[in-house]
């Protein structure tokens, strides 16, 4: 997860032959050729590894989702292997789905809005546990629970906690005398308790790579500030804020793209549903995928291609972005 | 140098992250089975929560012994073996011998990797033609039901005496209604129901669809919305809990067996889970609209034998259906599964053993093939569909005459 670079000096150019003649020059020349050659090979040695793995475990899926979204897969025609190329069929079939628009809608709210209230609630927690106060670790170590948990147990539990009849939520709003709220059963407002949901679970990410962004920012900095006479805001938006943006905006990608395939917490509490309430990018390729009896590969696997293709698009923003940053 | 190590860094990091999704699309299993190994046979059914030791699994070791092999049983989740089958076949290691829901068997027809039963010469003369129509496109059967399982309404005989009803004269919709308003006028809650957008919530909707006298292949006609109606009139007035909604078939049982509802839409299946949940209960048909039983849909697996390369494997593959589904065992097998046999001279056999059983066999004789009638893969697409349409207009977004329109319009379209 964390995002590591080992940058190391190019190696040493060859050593040049020393001396003078040239048939010297020229054997001193083939032995520093064939020692660049297993050089060379030693290097394509140690690569090969991590090119098989990414060939068998990145491109290979990804030409295989992109081969069936471009074919026209029936049942018959995946077991025999000959379905037929159709172009941008499946594409257009997606689009004119009356299930694209609300799902698109749906994958966007959802993914904003999580991030928003991750990234501010982790921040404002990361400020927070930096202070180093009696007890500070171990609540720190509290606040990661959502992470350690499965995600199948926190969808459930949280599923139980919303359930509109028997729910722990409603229980509470009863006791302050507010009407119970269909949460996973009402159309206005299934979107919104997965998303309730999903920013729980994401605060513990970004609370831990923010902290960790904080300690690398110096201490002389505050001290230098607060003789200046800044307060504590001022601190915070003239010194933490700025110095912590390169690691608020990998956090934020990362957040985003996990966000935007966030597939088992919904499928768990509501399936997308009621009718298509909930239902996202994610949810949607799997219900067309797998989600009945008939399974349609071809859509789903076109749903997925416009998935990566977002997310690739947020990539190169974050790169650009980057770019401005340093320049 | 750095600054386009980092761009790919974050750029892999994009694609990457969203591969454990798109590797669903086009994944290839090979953990299924490598069969052709002497004297191994391999076997797959959906049956997980029976292990080697199990009634179920001796029996299918026993059928192995019987026919002079070893049957190698693997056990699938329901919802994930049709896929399982799907890629198995693919990479041309489908099983020997394998068991699935019946209204997957089409979609297996559809994809050409089941044999006819004609062709294996196995005999289905004395399997009741509602039972086997799930499995029969074109007038020829896939596979040999094992038994049938199908829906009921269970009732709590103590919340129905206390509010003043007599089970007995719920002839219809009508008076199941009067008789919820009086469950409910007496504190307690009315039915309990699965209306979950998955197959499952189709499967519970389909008595009342039915039992109107509505058509598959026209979701809107009048007799859909009437049945639509009648759910939404009573999650409106209370009579059921919202949360029908997000209701499996297991959690509206651990509903019903709270003991505080009246009714329970349930399966034979929950008749072991009855007994232990301490009240006396009783068991009526699904009443159609204008009284008589509904039409329910059939549950229940199929044997079916895959299409092998090697057709020298079929004898004694066929040799394990038979033991499986003949007549003289199936009393065996069902007994074990808790279903309904396919065959009237075995039910009767049921019912005396058991005298619990009757009702369910009456609403099996009474049931009928998702897939049947022609319907065939047309069914998946028109089913979810319909249980979008369920969950519309239960959770109060469209009226159940919009919700039926937009599923029927939907499905002509999925299916053309």
């Amino acid at each position: 997860m964390a995002v590591a670079r080992v940058d190391r000096p190019r190696p040493a150019a060859a050593a040049p032959g020393a001396g003078g003649e040239d048939g010297e020059r020229a054997g001193a020349s083939a032995l520093a050729r064939r020692h660049r050659r297993t050089r060379r090979l030693t290097a394509l040695a140690f690569v090969a590894p991590l090119v098989v793995y990414l060939a068998a475990f990145y491109v290979y899926p990804l030409y295989r989702n992109l081969d069936l979204s471009l074919r026209d897969y029936t049942v018959r025609s995946f077991v025999a292997g000959d379905a037929p190329f159709s172009g941008w069929d499946n594409f257009r079939k997606v689009l004119d789905d009356p299930t694209f628009g609300p799902a698109m809608r749906h994958t966007m709210i959802f993914t904003l809005v999580s991030i928003v209230f991750q990234y501010v609630i982790g921040l404002a927690l990361a400020v927070f546990f930096d202070r180093h106060f009696r007890l500070s670790t171990v609540l720190r170590a509290l606040f990661l629970i959502p992470w350690l948990l499965p995600l199948i147990v926190s969808a459930s539990t949280w599923s139980w906690m919303f359930n509109s009849e028997s729910g722990v939520v409603n229980y509470l709003l009863h006791l302050l005398g507010v009407a119970p709220v269909g949460w996973l059963t009402s159309p206005n407002w299934a979107l919104t308790s997965v998303i309730i949901a999903n920013i729980w679970i994401g605060i513990p990410f970004n609370l831990v790579i923010l902290h960790s962004g904080l300690q690398n920012i110096p201490a002389e900095l505050y001290e230098a500030a607060s003789l200046d006479g800044a307060g504590t805001w001022q601190q915070f938006r003239r010194i933490t804020f700025p110095l912590l943006r390169p690691v608020s905006a990998i956090t934020l990608l990362l957040g985003l793209v996990y966000t935007l395939k966030v597939f088992d917490l919904i499928w768990i509490m509501t399936k997308g549903g009621p009718g298509d309430s909930s239902s996202t990018l994610a949810t949607w390729s799997y219900q067309l995928g797998f989600g009945t009896l008939l399974p349609r590969f071809g859509p789903g696997a076109a749903v997925g291609d416009i998935l990566i293709l977002i997310a690739l698009v947020f990539g190169l923003l974050y790169i650009r972005v980057q770019r401005r940053q340093e320049a | 140098m750095i600054r386009t190590r980092r761009s790919l860094l974050a750029a892999s990091a994009a694609i990457g992250t969203l591969l454990s999704l798109t590797a669903c699309g086009g994944g290839s299993d090979s953990a299924g089975s490598s069969g052709s190994a002497g004297g191994t046979y391999t076997f797959w059914d959906p049956y997980p929560q029976f292990d080697a030791s199990s009634a179920w699994g001796k029996r299918v070791a026993e059928c192995g012994t019987k026919a002079g092999v070893t049957v190698k049983r693997t056990a699938y989740d329901t919802t994930d073996l049709g896929n399982k089958a799907l890629l198995a076949a693919q990479q041309g290691n489908a099983p020997d011998v394998m068991m699935v829901d019946n209204p997957v068997v089409s979609t297996l027809v559809e994809a050409g990797i089941l044999n006819k039963t004609s062709d294996l010469g196995l005999d289905t003369s004395s399997i009741q033609k509602n039972i086997i129509g799930a499995g029969t496109l074109d007038g020829s059967a896939y596979g040999v039901p094992i038994g049938a399982n199908t829906l009921a309404l269970y009732y709590n005989k103590k919340v129905l005496s206390d509010a003043g009803v007599d089970a007995a004269s719920i002839k219809d919709w009508s008076s199941l209604t009067a008789a919820l308003k009086k469950v409910k006028a007496a504190g307690k809650k009315g039915i309990t129901f699965s209306a979950i957008n998955t197959e499952e919530g189709s499967f519970q909707f389909l008595p009342w669809f039915w039992g109107a006298g509505g058509d598959l292949t026209q979701l809107d006609s009048g007799q859909g919305v009437a049945a639509l109606t009648l759910w939404k009139q009573w999650v409106d007035a209370g009579y059921a809990p919202k949360d029908v909604l997000q209701n499996t078939q297991t959690t509206s049982w651990q509903e019903f067996a709270t003991g505080d509802y009246a009714f329970g839409e349930n399966g034979t299946w929950q008749l072991g889970n009855a007994d232990k949940a301490g009240f006396e209960y009783g068991v009526i048909n699904i009443p159609a609209q204008k009284g008589g039983s509904a039409p329910v849909p059939t549950g229940g697996e199929f044997v079916t034998v895959p299409v092998q390369k090697d057709t020298g494997r079929y004898d004694v593959s066929k040799k394990i259906v038979t033991c499986l589904t003949s007549a003289a065992n199936l009393l065996a097998s069902d007994t074990t599964l808790t279903y309904v046999a396919p065959t009237s001279a075995v039910q009767t056999q049921q019912v005396a053993q058991n005298p619990e059983l009757k009702p369910w066999v009456s609403a099996v004789a009474a049931a009928r093939g998702r897939t049947s009638g022609g319907l065939g893969t047309k069914y998946p697409t028109i089913s979810q569909q319909m249980w979008t349409a369920v969950q519309s207009a239960l959770s109060g977004g469209k009226s159940p005459e919009s919700a039926l329109k937009t599923a029927q319009s939907a499905a002509e379209k999925g299916s053309s």
